[in-house]
């Protein structure tokens, strides 16, 4: 009963969508503002219903009603609450409609502001929403329906599908095949929503931009709207990006974060053209240039974030991340088509309107060095587009399968990583418009000095490796330019409002939260190229079966198998224990844990490390095999990764800029709104 | 309408810039790009679409070395009815059927016009010879060199068996194990019997 | 040399005796060699050599996932082959290139450029030194002294009443904001 309520709620939607656009577009068109107001109402109408199709089948999983395919496939009678909830995205079928909630929310949220300036946005925005939801919705309704039940047919076979095949019986069953364990973890379950929240709320700017490319008012009305959307949809990126890589260290069992999975990548991409992007968004603002570039950079970023879910989703790309092959390619390879042909139609129509009155000074002003950035990204998406792209053309012409692994990717992209680190450092610094090579050094010496002293402290540490030295030092070099700025600014502020000195810090930033926001998210991927320096380059493993009371050693680390447990658990699962004890240069650190957990109905092994963390690394511990008290002993892997922890706390930093710089800035922008108001007279039709 | 005046506002003061005759090929690159990744992503999207080798197709020929040292070529089997049983050490499911095939293959040999032939599947010779030594196997198993027959035959997994009738057309597509004996007679006969 | 009867002596002249050392001492490698390449005992091959040799392999199967660390039956399998091999001498750059011969091209981490894989390397540079010229040009485009085009039609696709001219100065002047 319920499933068939949930299917009718997305039938419902799916029609109201389609006449969403149909009214959107006549709407549009003709000026008509019923019409456009009508197609308005339609777009909010689609999310109460998703909702409702949501709350249905997250009941029907949570009450284990396993006659349902879908739940069938992702719950079982083991799984705690919390986890059958989580289990909407745990499949494909699940994830579609959790992405369609979505983006019913974004698009109901930017159509409920105030759209007095922007009417003739608002009827294209709408239909480009719609029609991605439209999409989504048939996917969801012709080829994965999560209702779909289970039958099974006289002639002994089972089918699923929504109603009854003739003369089938309903397949009820006792229990589930439950989560992948693997999706079982804290970080996996926040990872799947945040990285849809980034993915979907991209869809906002494209919209807006492909509204000013049908309009016709390529200004820059677009880009402001828009901006603290982008801005939002890329923080969520970001998260979704760290928290994946934090669940991968956490979980999968090999000592890394980042694989260079072709999945990994296709979420990186769209994060590597919007960071290019918020970046020269700036220079159109400032200096009024590259409207070309800002409208590409975005409709490329969209069309990445559904190239990669279709690739993701479609099976082209098989990899631990993908979803088990579904029907849904051919209907999902329409609509990129679909999307990318009228974006690039529409762009090149209005090509020649977008013309900006660039001028270009120096070489070294702030705008200069924002391309040179933009240049850098770019480079290293097109790298990276190449690595997932090539192995395709080559299994179509060559018939064989080859793979394009890390050492490519890291070869390739790490000189174009520490460029971005130098500019990092040198552009703020730059000043938009006039900055030569001298005003730039006046201002960059002191910070320069620093940094070498950064260079010297890691010589004596016993660094040696050509690259970490270098990545070392442009890390002290970025810091000490960013800590200066705030110096610098505070300072300024200190000797003239004479404030104190945390005080003056304060209101610095929130008065420029901007600029201070985007010190923070410098220092924070410093942070993180700090500790992803240290984990890459000095990481050092070994592996060894030693038994109950010997001992392994690793740099100065010395790992005793003390014991080992082993008992199963009321979900299902098979849990062997080790203790093991950690010394460091003779001292006792402590005791460590890692455990293999076996799931028996998904007939899976986790191994879940044992790790001490500090500042300075991480010793790591992974059970790799054991024998039940024996003299073999156990097998275990250590890995040893210097400065790991950097890279997370970086994170962390890097984020709470981002919030920073998004922050919406309240007093300035009442009285700029004021006068905007009193001075516009609306067009009122 | 103030839409359509706006543009027509733009494009005159667009017509009095000098014209470029620039974008043109920047235009079509731009297109060709575009077309060209849709097509190869479309392809690539077919072949993972498509599943194995269907019945009436033509069997794909492929030449097999065994852990012997004999060499085969399907190409020269033409005339014979083949039997192409794709396996491996470490599949669970091949255990199952092993034994039946070896039967099915000693009622079959005397005949002389029925090949067996195993495939070895992504696997380690030892472990691969301690399995044809444990089912007492005996017709020709040889590993899938850099995967060429697999990829060929488009498998999903293994175990998969098929059958090529006398010309070299597919005549059977079996997806996993065989039920029994019987089911693999049931399955050949008809091939042999034309 | 000093002078001794040995040395001095026609019996065994200096040069023949170093000729004997040195035949002695080649009869005693060879022994040795012959004896150790007999020696049919594995030397214990530890498991970093093996992971050393499999973290740069990646597993024929599954897809993208390094053979050191790939959990499956089918790659502890390969990992015992890659210790066999160790164990009987071979070196990890053989043990390598016999993986390819099994099972193809797909188990290295980077394709070996042969053929069509040359576009792997040689793309990226292309397109970035493509990207470098497009910038240069751009640059070139905009340091050359622009005719000033007034603000109105700058912002073009405005309507141009009075009202709008004004809105869009405050724009411009919001936008130096």
């Amino acid at each position: 009963m319920v499933a068939n309520f949930g299917f009718g709620t997305l039938v419902v939607t799916f029609l109201v969508a389609l006449y969403g656009v149909g009214a959107a577009i006549y709407g549009g068109r003709k000026n008509s503002q019923p019409w456009i107001e009508s197609a308005r109402l339609a777009m909010l109408l689609t999310w109460p219903l998703l909702t409702v199709t949501a709350l249905c089948l997250i009941y029907l999983l949570v009450t284990g009603r396993y006659e349902l395919a879908f739940v069938s496939s992702v719950t079982s009678n083991s799984m705690p609450f919390y986890l059958r909830i989580t289990a909407l995205w745990g499949g494909q079928a699940g994830s579609l409609v959790f992405w369609s909630w979505l983006m019913s929310a974004f698009a109901s949220a930017v159509t409920l502001r105030k759209w007095d300036r922007d009417r003739e946005f608002l009827p294209w925005v709408i239909v480009v929403a719609l029609v991605t939801l439209a999409f989504f919705l048939i996917m969801i309704l012709f080829f994965e329906n999560p209702f779909d039940r289970l039958w099974q047919t006289p002639a002994g076979d089972v089918r699923t599908a929504m109603f009854q095949p003739a003369g089938a019986l309903l397949l009820n069953q006792a229990d589930g095949r439950g989560l992948n364990p693997l999706l079982r973890h804290p970080g996996m379950i926040i990872h799947p929503p945040m990285l849809y929240l980034g993915f979907v709320s991209f869809v906002i700017p494209f919209a807006f931009a492909i509204a000013a490319l049908v309009t016709g008012r390529t200004d820059d009305r677009w880009i402001r709207i828009t901006r603290r959307w982008t801005l939002v949809a890329w923080l969520f990126l970001s998260l979704g990006l760290l928290l994946g890589s934090r669940w991968a260290y956490d979980v999968l069992g090999w000592g890394g974060y980042w694989g260079w999975d072709p999945v990994e990548i296709a979420a990186f991409l769209p994060w590597l053209t919007g960071t290019a992007f918020v970046h020269s968004v700036m220079i159109q603002e400032k200096r009024g240039m590259l409207k070309r570039w800002n409208m590409v950079l975005i409709i490329l970023t969209y069309a990445l974030v559904i190239f990669g879910t279709f690739l993701t989703r479609s099976g082209v790309l098989s990899s631990v991340h993908a979803f088990a092959q579904s029907a849904i390619g051919p209907l999902f390879f329409g609509f990129i088509g679909l999307t990318f042909i009228t974006s690039l139609a529409l762009l090149l129509n209005r090509w020649e309107s977008l013309k900006s009155d660039a001028q270009m000074t120096s070489l070294f002003s702030r705008e200069a060095l924002f391309l040179l950035n933009n240049l850098l990204f770019l480079s290293i998406a097109i790298v990276c587009f190449w690595g997932v792209i090539f192995p395709l053309i080559s299994e179509l012409v060559t018939n064989q399968k080859i793979t394009v692994g890390p050492p490519f990717y890291q070869r390739a992209t790490a000189p174009l990583f520490a460029g971005l680190l130098l500019l990092m450092g040198i552009a703020p610094l730059s000043a938009w418009g006039k900055s030569t090579v001298r005003t730039l050094g006046r201002a960059i010496w002191k910070p320069f000095l620093f940094s070498l002293v950064v260079l010297v402290l890691a010589l004596v540490a016993g660094v040696r490796n050509l690259a970490a030295l270098l990545g070392f030092w442009l890390c002290g070099f970025v810091v000490a330019i960013t800590l200066y700025e705030f110096w610098r600014g505070t300072l300024a502020r200190h000797r003239k409002s004479d404030e104190s000195l945390p005080l003056a810090l304060w209101r610095l930033a929130s008065r420029n939260r901007r600029r201070y926001g985007g010190y923070t998210v410098h220092l924070g991927v410093v942070l993180m190229a700090i500790g992803i320096i240290g984990s890459q380059l000095f990481q050092t493993q070994t592996q060894g079966t030693i038994p109950q009371g010997g001992s392994l050693s690793l740099d100065n680390y010395t790992l005793t198998y003390k014991s080992l447990d082993n008992w199963d658990t009321p979900d299902g699962r098979n849990v062997a224990r080790a203790t093991v004890m950690v010394s460091k240069n003779g001292q006792n650190l402590g005791d460590l844990h890692p455990r293999r957990d076996y799931y028996y109905e998904a007939q899976q092994p986790m191994t879940i490390p044992g790790v001490r963390s500090t500042w300075e690394d991480d010793f790591y511990v992974l059970l790799v095999d054991w024998q039940p008290i024996s003299s073999e002993g156990a097998t275990f892997k250590i890995y040893h990764n210097p400065l790991i922890n950097w890279l997370w706390f970086g994170g962390f930093v890097f984020i709470l800029g981002i919030m920073i710089a998004a922050w919406p800035d309240k007093e300035p922008e009442t009285v700029s709104e004021q006068v905007r108001r009193q001075a516009y007279l609306p067009a009122k039709t | 309408m103030e839409n359509q005046t706006t543009s027509n506002l733009s494009d005159a003061v667009v017509q009095e810039a000098p014209p470029r005759s620039r974008p043109r090929w920047g235009r079509v690159l731009a297109w060709v790009a575009l077309m060209t990744l849709l097509v190869i992503v479309f392809l690539q999207l077919r072949r993972t679409q498509e599943g194995p080798v269907q019945v009436g197709q033509a069997a794909p020929i492929f030449p097999l070395t065994t852990f012997d040292g004999q060499n085969y070529n399907l190409a020269d089997l033409k005339g014979k009815v083949v039997v192409v049983n794709f396996w491996a050490s470490w599949c669970k499911p091949c255990e199952q059927e092993a034994a039946d095939l070896e039967s099915a293959w000693q009622f079959y040999k005397p005949r002389g016009d029925v090949v067996f032939l195993g495939v070895d599947y992504v696997d380690t010779e030892p472990e691969a010879k301690a399995y044809l030594q444990k089912f007492n196997i005996t017709y020709p198993n040889g590993p899938d060199l850099r995967g060429r027959a697999s990829q060929a035959y488009r498998i999903g997994g293994v175990p998969e068996t098929y059958i090529i009738d006398r010309n070299g057309k597919l005549a059977y597509v079996q997806i996993g194990p065989f039920s029994s004996l019987s089911n693999i007679r049931a399955v050949i006969d008809p091939v042999v019997g034309k | 040399m000093r002078a001794n009867p040995i040395s001095r002596g026609r019996l065994f002249p200096a040069h023949k005796l170093w000729l004997v050392a040195l035949l002695a001492l080649a009869a005693v490698l060879s022994v040795t060699i012959v004896a150790v390449a007999q020696d049919s005992t594995p030397r214990p091959v530890t498991d970093d050599q093996v992971n050393a040799v499999a973290r740069g392999l990646y597993c024929p199967v599954c897809e993208n996932i390094p053979l050191d660390v790939c959990p499956t039956t089918a790659c502890a399998q390969w990992r015992e082959l890659i210790r066999v091999k160790l164990a009987q001498g071979w070196t990890g750059v053989q043990i390598k290139q016999y993986f390819v011969d099994q099972y193809g091209d797909r188990v290295l981490a980077t394709p070996p450029a042969r053929g069509l894989n040359w576009l792997v390397y040689v793309v990226p540079p292309a397109a970035i030194l493509a990207g470098v010229y497009i910038l240069y040009r751009a640059f070139q485009t905009w340091r050359k002294p622009v005719l000033a085009i007034p603000p109105v039609a700058s912002t073009q696709g405005e309507p141009t009443t009075i009202d709008n001219q004004y809105i869009v100065r405050i724009e411009e002047e919001l936008k130096k904001r």
